[in-house]
């Protein structure tokens, strides 16, 4: 029996196939497929979760592109009482590696073009109990093809979580290096959802682009917001080849584009070159980091009928603010107020209010707050703090704001060195210590400088061992084997020797005072 | 030296930073090998119509005609031929 309010994420799928099983769910890559085909799809795949060893609670690891497998697995691993990470395609395998067995995945759900990094790995990743593969399967006995899992549909009965229970892991940069799983329930995801549909005035009758990836959670919650209302997501790949997603927006009438600045600024010089025009879009969304000032009216021609909206968030609580499209004149580098349902407020770094116009570190309280980071009680500690009713937890961004007379936010600063590129989140500590593993690098500092597209570029200073034969290129060649793509330093600098502090630490400050 | 082989030499050199030259075959998907991002084609692109001497407008920049050396060698071709 279904209930009529959803609380489990994937509850949405079900009332909204039930509802409207013969409409186009997801258009992937110009494939439609309808919420009936995605509510089967999901439910025998599940049934072979579950035949394969998956309890309740269980990590099912998605590493995989924005494909219909993708979209079908997220719903499975739910419908099967698992918790799902995605993990970008991008990823390599030392990182790939550390994912699986820090998330202690079940089950690893992936693609055939993806085996040269993860086949290597199989052998050593003794908690996984099955792979399933799309596309091409490698020749292996052990891997399960993904066709095949979705035919063989054994009726078996499924794990029911209770809202509490987790439903992702969403895996982002931390500045200790090592990424991190943020925990977030079915109850936080679907009210997040929830939250943001209403403010972005969506309804079933949206066309929601996704060019983003389903492994970024600003890329998997137009899926999770799309179903839930029974809307239609044009799913993407990426945005690697502009023309192609322009032509697809045009023929799917897309009503939401959702994008990051370096986006909107490929898109804007496409424009330059030839103009675009989509009078279809009724909203266009950003986030990630903020966007130029002058980018609102010089997009105004590309989407003449689009309410634009400014917003800022991190995983932990999926979003914190968004401005009101109307006001986004009024408010030239406001990203708003806090999302419906949730509070946002100040304090100094002693914890008392502060006076508008002055800075602060933001506080955000709401049901949308993660539940920690996954077996990190550590970081949790240093992220959610005690609020002001007896066993709440607030979350402390750590990030400093001010608030304008009105209750307006602007964003002043980070507290910790993490790069934002490509809208993308970059650790230096992680990009240095891929490169610690380049042998002939002695030492290596990477820091963010700004760039017009990017948002900031990465610069990695590098002192090589004697005698070493590293070039730059040679350099960046190994980084690739290393790092997702967008982690590898746009720059490198050999150098004699790094700038120190008093205490004999790396001085970052120095490096970047060079230039 | 063929146009595929300028074409690969090109993304050797400047995506993959590398001089061995069997990382990748003709056919393979620059997309699926995760060898080029979103802001890569735009590079490759300039780069296409700066070497053959052609023009690529806007429309023209789709996986069928940028997604693999075989891809953009055809492209080239075809371009040439129509000039």
């Amino acid at each position: 029996m279904i209930a009529q309010t959803p609380h489990l994420l994937q509850d949405t799928l079900l009332l909204s196939a039930a509802r409207l099983g013969a409409k186009t769910a997801v258009v992937v890559e110009g494939q439609a497929y309808t919420y009936d085909e995605l509510r089967q799809a999901a439910r025998s795949l599940a049934g072979t979760l579950v035949q394969h060893g998956l309890q309740r609670g269980d990590r099912v690891a998605i590493y995989m592109d924005n494909t219909w497998p993708c979209v079908v697995s997220i719903y499975a691993t739910l419908m099967a009482g698992g918790v799902f990470l995605v993990v970008n395609p991008q990823t390599k395998a030392d990182k790939l590696e550390f994912v699986l067995d820090d998330s202690d995945a079940r089950i690893l759900i992936t693609d055939g073009h993806l085996s040269a990094v993860f086949l290597p790995l199989l052998p050593r990743l003794n908690k996984l109990s099955a792979t399933l593969c799309s596309g091409k399967v490698p020749e292996s006995n052990s891997i399960i093809a993904f066709e095949q899992a979705l035919k063989d549909s054994p009726a078996t009965a499924h794990h029911r979580a209770i809202p509490l229970d987790l439903a992702a892991l969403i895996y982002t940069s931390g500045s200790t290096g090592n990424p991190k799983g943020v925990m977030q329930t079915h109850q936080s995801m679907l009210f997040a959802a929830g939250s943001l549909t209403r403010y972005l005035r969506l309804s079933e009758n949206d066309r929601l682009l996704c060019v983003l990836p389903l492994a970024f959670d600003y890329g998997l919650y137009q899926l999770l917001m799309s179903v839930a209302l029974g809307a239609t997501l044009v799913l993407e790949r990426s945005f690697t080849f502009p023309a192609q997603v322009f032509a697809r927006m045009e023929e799917q009438n897309v009503t939401v584009f959702p994008g990051v600045p370096t986006i909107f600024a490929m898109l804007l010089s496409a424009h330059s070159r030839e103009p675009l025009c989509f009078p279809s879009v009724t909203r266009v969304t950003n986030t990630a980091a903020a966007l130029p000032d002058d980018f609102v009216a010089r997009m105004r021609p590309i989407f003449p009928n689009a309410l634009i909206y400014k917003m800022y968030g991190l995983t932990e609580c999926k979003r914190v603010s968004y401005l009101e499209p109307e006001l986004v004149e009024r408010k030239p580098g406001s990203v708003g107020k806090a999302i419906p349902g949730t509070e946002i407020y100040l304090l100094s770094a002693e914890g008392q209010p502060v006076a508008p116009g002055e800075t602060g570190i933001l506080y955000v309280r709401g049901p949308h707050v993660m539940a920690g980071y996954w077996k990190r009680p550590d970081l949790s500690a240093h992220m959610l703090k005690a609020g002001q009713l007896p066993g709440e937890r607030v979350l402390c961004t750590q990030d400093y704001f001010r608030m304008d007379e009105d209750g307006f936010l602007y964003f002043v600063g980070r507290n910790d060195d993490i790069i934002k590129t490509r809208g993308e989140k970059v650790s230096p500590a992680e990009v240095e210590n891929a490169m610690h593993g380049i042998a002939g690098i002695s030492q290596v500092a990477v820091v963010g400088i700004p760039d017009e597209l990017l948002g900031e570029a990465i610069r990695a200073y590098v002192v090589l061992e004697p005698n070493s034969e590293l070039t730059e290129k040679r350099i960046r060649a190994q980084c690739l084997t290393r790092l997702e793509n967008y982690m590898v330093p746009e720059e490198i600098s050999i150098c004699s020797a790094l700038p120190t502090t008093a205490t004999g630490k790396v001085s970052k400050r120095a490096l970047l005072e060079q230039n | 030296m063929s146009i595929g082989a300028k074409v690969r030499s090109y993304i050797q050199e400047n995506f993959l930073f590398s001089e061995d030259t069997g990382a990748f075959a003709d056919s393979d998907s620059f997309l699926e090998q995760g060898i080029i991002d979103s802001t890569g084609v735009l590079e490759l692109v300039f780069f296409v119509e700066e070497q053959f001497g052609i023009k690529v407008a806007d429309r023209e920049m789709i996986p069928e005609n940028f997604d693999s050396v075989a891809n953009i060698a055809r492209f080239i071709q075809n371009k040439q031929a129509a000039q």
